[in-house]
């Protein structure tokens, strides 16, 4: 079993953002559909479909969720966020019929991190997003375990093609864990390997050369 | 948009997830640096602005503006501590001699570090069990013999163990070899270790 010292600083959980973490990163870049509740004087060139020199009050626009967190205060409207539609109350009750047939990599591919993230606005509809999140999850970690725990020393592209990015991790570590035990299984735990990283630059290498 | 390129920095080291260090971009960050230093200065003005002509309506502005540049902030810190990471774990999987080609991907602070790094590592090995110290690099798994059966995957030449003999390893040839000696080589994919 190849071992890893490599160990990337994890997502943050729930509602907290991990600083130095490359997925909560990319994470606060999901855009979301929001509008300005007051000028922006000289940011006109950001928004490409006015000429106007400032952002007017009232424009609809596409903002980084970093921004809009960064941007948005209870007591003073600057900004406010509207929900995206996989957030929905339509969305929501597909979710509620049933979780496991939705295609969360293409909704997402943050669902729930962007879903937990939705929570720093106050929304009415709060907490019934906390709730369909949630209820997802449950409703689909079943599923994605069984699917990590059984597939081995196979393609497990389909597999994973509709999971959400944090479904992925954990499909990833009950399958290093599947392997793991499977090699202890047959007495090769022992095994001195070569470095997987070792291996995958040398592969890479090969794949460089030719044009 | 602002923190576009910051993003794009981001993604490239992220798409390599399973610690690979892609070549410095130092384009990359020069270019994110530009954006902050063009940034800190409209907002510098903006708010000289606001403060001697008491234009309130230009906060919104400059706290626009103050958010990307702490996203920026935020994104080069990541990247660089990133890469440390990654370059740590060079320590652990290759030795304390890199291959070229990887050297040419870090950037000349990069090398600084890793070299320290092995310092402090080397010096802490040293002060570990009494006058000769000890390698925790070695024996990641528990060791069941002192001796292993090797075969080698390329011709690396001449290699001496502990009793002074000289074996020649030659590509396809088999050897009993002391375990401690050959862990690091399979470890670089010189050597693949035989179970019987």
């Amino acid at each position: 079993m190849e071992t890893h010292s490599y160990f990337p600083v994890p997502p943050g959980v729930g509602m907290e953002e991990n600083f130095l973490s490359l997925d909560d990163i990319l994470l606060s870049h999901e855009r979301l559909p929001s509008r300005t509740e007051c000028t922006f004087p000289r940011l006109g060139f950001l928004e490409k479909s006015s000429d106007s020199r400032d952002i007017q009050e009232g424009t609809k626009m596409e903002m980084p969720l970093f921004l809009a967190k960064g941007l948005y205060e209870r007591k003073r409207r600057v900004v406010s966020v509207e929900l995206p539609k996989v957030y929905k109350e339509g969305w929501r009750t597909v979710f509620n019929a049933d979780p496991t047939v939705v295609d969360l990599h293409k909704m997402g591919p943050y669902y729930y991190g962007l879903g937990s993230q939705l929570l720093h606005f106050d929304s009415p509809e709060n907490p019934e997003i906390a709730q369909a999140v949630l209820q997802t999850f449950i409703g689909r970690f079943r599923r994605t375990m069984d699917s990590s725990q059984n597939a081995y020393n196979e393609d497990t592209s389909a597999l994973v093609e509709r999971l959400d990015y944090l479904e992925r991790a954990l499909f990833r570590a009950g399958q290093s864990g599947l392997n793991s035990f499977q090699n202890w299984e047959r007495g090769r735990a022992s095994t001195i390997t070569a470095s997987s990283l070792v291996l995958n630059y040398r592969k890479r290498k090969i794949t460089d050369l030719q044009p | 948009m602002f923190c576009e390129k910051a993003i794009e920095i981001i993604r490239e080291l992220h798409r390599m997830g399973d610690g690979q260090l892609p070549a410095f971009n130092e384009d990359g960050i020069r270019q994110v640096l530009e954006e902050m230093k063009a940034l800190y200065e409209q907002n510098q003005s903006d708010v000289n602005e606001a403060k001697s002509e008491g234009k309130s309506e230009l906060i919104p502005t400059i706290k626009f503006r103050h958010c990307c540049l702490l996203r920026n902030q935020r994104c080069i810190a990541a990247y660089l501590y990133d890469r440390l990471l990654r370059i740590r774990t060079l320590r652990w999987e290759y030795g304390s001699v890199l291959p070229t080609n990887i050297r040419f991907h870090m950037c000349a602070e990069e090398l600084e570090w890793f070299n320290q790094y092995k310092k402090s590592l080397a010096t802490f090995m040293r002060s570990l069990g009494g006058e000769e110290g000890l390698d925790i690099t070695q024996d990641m798994k528990p060791p069941k013999s002192l001796y292993i059966e090797v075969r080698c995957l390329k011709d690396h030449g001449e290699f001496e163990i502990d009793d002074g003999t000289i074996i020649l390893l030659k590509k396809n040839s088999q050897h009993f070899l002391p375990r401690w000696k050959c862990e690091q080589l399979i470890r670089q994919g010189v050597l693949e270790h035989i179970m019987s």
